[in-house]
């Protein structure tokens, strides 16, 4: 008894809260360094761009990304809720099948299906000619929706975008108490009511971040909005930097972008302040899946195949018939090379972002203080930024890091230490990391809050250091929630493109590069093939994702 | 735990076998380039190089203010020898942003024209990428057509394609039309031309081909290279529409059709100068000239080279010979012209 | 009587394995009954049923004396006009006590909704908790609100599934009782689930004791105890020993702590049989059979004591708590019957 004592004591010493703490605090302003890097532009005056800006183009990319945002967050909650529900809680031929297919939009980049459906309904695709063909038309004589139209870009990101709401919703609904769902029943509500008035707002935490993470990944696109010629505060961003040559305004411009972001983050913390969302879990949950009959089975597959068709296979099967029949790249040993690559820095990234999402989901868990959750929402605030704009971001402090260094050991020592930072895949890694935190993060966050603190009681009362009790008490219990944070910021990384581009070392080409080398060329055919390794490398992981879900969602029971 | 580690390590040690060996390991002799030109387009030059030479070229492609933006932060001790762009206001605005050095080589000086050079020998061209008007056959008779001022002629009401304002040869035009029209002039002509389009800005170039080709507009302004490489793909589709188009050389009896041209500049902080500069002089011989044109369908900006069959095909033209290094001053200002004229 | 619910037969099933095997069950209006039973018997899914979250395999169940569930036919439960109280209580987080209370009642005018939910909340004895949310309360004034929540539309019919089970030893017995005393207030009919005796008996007038998915008896809560139906009613309910009994030449039965008197039906059984003992049918008697201490709780007011006898058969026998008698001490017992239940014994196995 009195060694047990003895031994808890000497850990506290070396467990100071303040090695957490400080760890914490300092990673996260690491981590946070681009955006702050961007935010630090606020005070470069950049007075007379401003005005010319306001008197031009500004209200268009206000109106324009507003009008995106909203236009993109009903879409993915029409496409993501119902698709959810109707999987979590109902069984209708294809259920199975669907509970991973639907995640499949996810490996396709945005710009990659706005090139395909470009090609497939353009005023000069197949559909139109063939239309105008069979009934003798001319343009102009008739109506057809603009594919290349702000409604078009909504259409397109909601259909990439909509398995995160898809996905965070579904765990969501299986995770709920059924005797929640049937007390409602049982007090008169019908199927509707319960699902409006119970299952959504329940669900409601899980579906707004599935819902940040779509938005956030629509502010930062930049390949579909610029392609489709709609003037975004992204594009605005480029245009001021690029054509305008003025990098301050631009910085400027992102950092507005960021505020927008923040507050939005932190009006929606402030709407549920009062509610908590733990729930018991109910004992009888048999059947999960109550069988549909009749023309309920043919609704909800109906439900289900309208997003897998046309975010999935209509622009899959685009991307194979281009790379079969027009192509001029051929697959060769320069694509296994790419597609290495391409795994290598993906799976590096996805291990190297979850462990530091790990540890500040962790810190903050272990010592929750007012600086520390505002630090990391921070640097997690990456995800709403283009990723040209977060490149630069690390390439500033990088370099300036390397070249202090350099000039501080030159004068010193008359010895060049180089560029140790700059242009390395670590630089490259770290970018990705501040892009993509916010994706590990909320997994890593929603896992931990499975949770319950007298866990963590229990485990250090029976002499576990914290570094022991996230390794054999939490780790094992997150599982799930740990391998979807890695396969998806795999996934994103490697569909990521801008920070790849900058950022990489001499000779390094990844898939994502190839495919926008050659489309951005106007090669659009040709570009097929590599996006379609794309797609093909990032199935495996989706499919994977799939299963590590539905796992997690059995170990509730 | 320690399984995940042990996998982190390996999978870095892997990455940085894999972007090292190709790379530093053979630092005898070699060269550094950041290309805006895309690898495939420049690839074949570099290898055909490194063959005759010896001397190993490392890549990094991508956009060209990012590539510029990356070498000024990385400074003097940045790895990079040469910069590729395929614009002249790239060029320009390197220049100006100090990152750049000046050579001269005798070899590059004799051949290229001086309007395609930088007067204090900071960059050079090494092709030239002609932007004139593409109209449909039988829709439109060449002799309607005259400079591209008078694209903004209300007759062209609803007729014309162009991309969006952001894209940078569309930024070019206006930059030249700024130096030799002046600013009120062309901001008139802009007003009109934003008028005349037959749809809102979207696509790339060889869109606005595609979209002429179906009867949505009657004329087009792309790149010729574009329409080049549609006619010679293996989509049948788009050589139709090709087949339906035609150039016309605009301001002939003035100055000159609007070229842009892809060049090279040395960096301010080239390790590996003497190397640099023989792939300089490499890519402005007669077998890398005519390269341009087989590859990419581009000009070559040295005379006297034998164009291939596809360009002599479109006839030969007279070019606008402006400096241009004032395309890249006037940039700023052409983009604000587009942003009142409302070119999206 | 007026009989609110009626089950016939009901048989259900999951995939091909019977959870419920025919249960015929009826209940009159304004009754409490109950189905008690160890876990897995088959209680639970039966409540579901009359609920109407699991539909029937064969059988019937009338509420107010229409269908509610046939085979193939299930009525939606949110039509069925019943209240239920869930083991983890169910209570909505993201609602507050009052629009919890107020959930079932949407459809009424807003004053009228008001006044009904506090004049739940004043029933319940949590006049001022309408503004707080569910993790804020106790886990018993949680279980209060969940009642409330059930009563508040008014059910014909209110099921409560093991609604003490998360409670303190202490507390339950007192709960039952008070929600008892709710439910008569109210005139309320209403059917419990539990596996707890003590539970049952606290608030229920007629007790079905459930096993393998059949109703074994269906009694009063004396008569369970008293008079049990088999050998898993008398064991399940209650403490007691069986002793063999044999039938002397004069037909008369013998036990090992004499004779047997006999009352009723018992009379014309054959064949060997065991008597149920319960504690309070043994009584200390000088002159009587002599048995050994072997065993004893104290349990305050009394003391539970495990007697051997000669043959190595153990009965059961309580007493005051003063009466502290050590192991190993002889006692001499008789037998001060109410109530005779024999139950013959299988056939040598």
């Amino acid at each position: 008894m009195e060694v047990a004592t003895h031994r808890a004591s000497d850990r506290t010493a070396l467990h100071r809260p303040g090695f957490w703490q400080a760890g914490v605090l300092l990673s996260a302003l690491v981590l946070a360094l681009p955006v702050f890097t961007v935010f630090s532009f606020i005070f470069v005056p950049a007075g007379e761009v401003w005005s010319h800006l306001a008197e031009t183009v500004l209200a268009d990319y206000l109106s324009n990304s507003a009008l995106l945002v909203l236009g993109v967050a009903f879409g993915v909650l029409l496409l993501g809720i119902p698709t959810a529900w109707v999987i979590a809680v109902y069984d209708f031929p294809g259920r199975r099948f669907f509970e991973w297919s639907l995640l499949l939009p996810l490996a396709i980049p945005a710009y990659i299906i706005a090139y395909t459906y470009t090609g497939l309904l353009d005023f000069a695709g197949p559909l139109q000619t063939g239309l105008r063909d069979s009934f003798g038309l001319e343009g102009g004589d008739y109506y057809f929706p603009e594919v290349r139209s702000l409604g078009g870009a909504v259409i397109m990101l909601s259909l990439v975008l909509y398995p995160y709401v898809f996905m965070l919703a579904r765990s969501s609904f299986l995770g709920q108490s059924s005797s929640t769902l049937e007390a409602g029943r049982a007090l008169g509500a019908g199927p509707l009511r319960v699902f409006l008035s119970i299952a959504l707002p329940l669900a409601r935490p899980a579906i707004v971040t599935g819902l940040s993470l779509a938005l956030m990944e629509t502010l930062a696109d930049y390949g579909t909005v610029q392609y489709f010629g709609i003037s975004t505060f992204t594009t605005g961003i480029f245009r001021t930097w690029f054509g305008l040559n003025d990098s301050a305004a631009a910085a400027q411009l992102a950092a507005l972008l960021m505020s927008f972001v923040f507050i939005l983050i932190l009006l929606e913390h402030y709407s549920r302040r009062r509610q908590r969302f733990y729930q018991t879990g109910g004992r009888h949950r048999h059947p999960v899946h109550h069988p549909l009959r009749g023309w309920q089975r043919y609704a909800a597959f109906t439900i289900c195949v309208i997003p897998l068709l046309f975010g999935f296979l209509v622009p899959a099967g685009q991307l194979l018939v281009w790379a079969l029949s027009i192509a001029e790249e051929a697959i060769d040993m320069s694509f296994l090379q790419l597609a290495g690559n391409s795994l290598l820095l993906a799976s590096a990234a996805a291990l190297f972002t979850l462990m530091l999402a790990l540890f500040l989901g962790y810190g903050q868990r272990l010592h929750p203080s007012k600086p520390v959750a505002i630090a990391v929402r921070f640097s997690a605030m990456g995800y709403a930024i283009p990723g040209t704009v977060i490149a630069v971001g690390v390439m500033l402090p990088f370099a300036w890091f390397d070249n202090t260094l350099d000039e501080w050991m030159r004068g010193t020592f008359d010895l060049s230490t180089g560029l140790l930072l700059s242009g390395t895949v670590f630089a490259l890694l770290f970018s990705y990391a501040v892009r993509f935190l916010a994706v590990s993060l909320q997994s890593v966050e929603s896992g931990l809050s499975k949770i319950t603190p007298n866990m963590d009681d229990a485990a250090r009362s029976l002499g576990l250091a914290p570094g022991k009790v996230l390794r054999r008490i939490h780790l094992p219990m997150m599982r799930g929630a740990l391998l979807t944070a890695m396969l998806l910021v795999f996934v994103d990384v490697l569909k990521e493109l801008p920070a790849t581009l900058i950022l990489r070392p001499f000779n390094f080409n990844t898939l994502a590069v190839r495919a926008y080398e050659l489309a951005s060329d106007e090669r659009l055919a040709d570009s097929s093939t590599a996006a379609l390794s794309i797609v093909v490398v990032g199935i495996v992981p989706v499919i994977l994702l799939s299963r590590a879900i539905r796992r997690s969602g059995e170990t509730h029971e | 735990m320690r399984k995940a580690s042990l996998s982190i390590i390996s999978l870095l040690a892997a990455l940085v076998a894999a972007t090292s060996f190709s790379g530093t390991a053979l630092a005898a002799e070699e060269v550094n380039l950041y290309s805006a030109r895309k690898e495939a387009l420049i690839k074949p030059l570099l290898d055909h190089f490194s063959a005759q030479t010896g001397i190993q070229v490392n890549l990094v492609t991508g956009k060209a203010d990012a590539l510029l933006k990356r070498l000024q932060l990385e400074g003097r001790n940045s790895p990079a020898d040469l910069l590729i762009t395929t614009d002249a206001g790239r060029l320009y605005r390197a220049k100006s942003a100090g990152v750049t050095q000046s050579t001269s080589s005798i070899k590059l000086m004799d051949t290229i024209p001086a309007a395609y050079r930088d007067p204090e020998g900071h960059w050079f061209g090494l092709s030239l990428r002609a932007r004139p008007i593409i109209y449909v056959k039988g829709k439109v008779s060449a002799n309607e057509l005259s400079t591209y001022e008078a694209l903004a002629d209300p007759k062209w009401a609803k007729k014309i394609c162009i991309r969006s304002s952001g894209n940078i040869y569309n930024q070019s035009l206006v930059a030249s039309m700024l130096s030799h029209d002046g600013k009120e002039k062309t901001q008139h002509w802009a007003d009109g031309l934003v008028k005349n389009l037959a749809r809102k800005p979207k696509g790339g170039d060889r869109d606005q081909i595609k979209a002429a080709a179906a009867g949505q507009c009657d004329i087009a302004i792309a790149n010729t290279y574009y329409l080049g490489k549609m006619i010679k793909g293996k989509d049948p589709s788009q050589q139709t529409a090709a087949d339906k188009v035609a150039i016309f050389w605009p301001n002939q009896s003035d100055r000159g059709a609007h070229v842009n041209i892809s060049g090279v500049m040395l960096t301010k902080a080239a390790k590996n100068r003497a190397n640099a500069i023989r792939l300089m002089e490499f890519l402005v011989t007669p077998e890398s000239q005519s390269w341009y044109a087989e590859a990419n369908y581009e000009y070559p900006v040295r005379e006297g080279i034998e164009w291939s069959d596809l360009l002599k095909q479109w006839g030969s033209f007279k070019a606008d010979r402006l400096n241009l290094a004032k395309l890249g001053q006037h940039n700023a200002a052409a983009v604000r012209i587009m942003d009142r004229a409302g070119w999206k | 009587m007026n009989r609110l619910m009626a089950l016939k037969d009901v048989r259900i099933a999951y995939d091909d394995t019977e959870v419920v095997n025919g249960v015929t069950y009826d209940l009159q209006a304004g009754e409490i009954g109950c189905l008690l039973g160890p876990s897995g018997c088959g209680k639970t899914t039966l409540l579901r049923a009359i609920a109407g979250f699991e539909p029937i395999r064969a059988g019937s169940i009338d509420l107010k004396q229409s269908a509610v569930s046939r085979p193939g036919k299930t009525l939606a439960p949110e039509q069925r006009h019943i209240g239920m109280v869930f083991q983890d209580f169910a209570l909505f987080p993201h609602l507050n006590v009052a629009d919890n209370i107020g959930f079932g009642i949407a459809d009424r005018p807003g004053k009228e909704r008001r006044k009904r939910i506090d004049s739940l909340l004043q029933l319940v004895e949590l006049p001022d908790a309408g503004s707080l949310f569910p993790h804020q309360l106790s886990g018993g004034q949680q279980q209060r609100i969940a009642l409330a929540r059930a009563l508040a539309p008014e059910p014909s019919l209110l099921l409560l599934d093991e609604p003490f089970s998360s409670m303190d030893v202490d507390l339950r017995e007192n709960l039952a009782r008070e929600v008892r005393e709710i439910l008569k207030r109210e005139g309320t009919t209403a059917l419990l689930v539990t596996h707890d005796q003590h539970e049952a008996f606290a608030m229920a007038d007629r007790i079905a004791v459930i096993q393998s998915g059949l109703i074994q008896q269906w009694d009063t809560a004396f008569n369970l105890y008293h008079t049990p139906a088999n050998r898993f009613v008398a064991g399940f309910i209650g403490q007691g020993a069986l002793l063999p009994v044999v039938r002397d030449n004069r037909g008369r039965l013998i036990s090992e702590l004499g004779p047997i008197p006999v009352v009723g039906t018992e009379a014309s059984q054959t064949g060997n049989m065991e008597i149920l003992l319960r504690p309070d049918d043994v009584v200390r008697q000088s002159g009587g059979v002599s048995t050994e201490v072997v065993g004893k709780a104290f349990r305050g007011a009394d003391i539970l004591y495990r007697l051997r006898l000669q043959s190595g058969a153990e009965i059961l026998y309580i007493t005051h708590g003063r009466d502290n008698f050590p192991l190993g001490e002889s006692l001499s017992v008789g037998l001060d019957l109410d109530h005779t239940v024999l139950f013959p014994v299988a056939e040598s196995v």
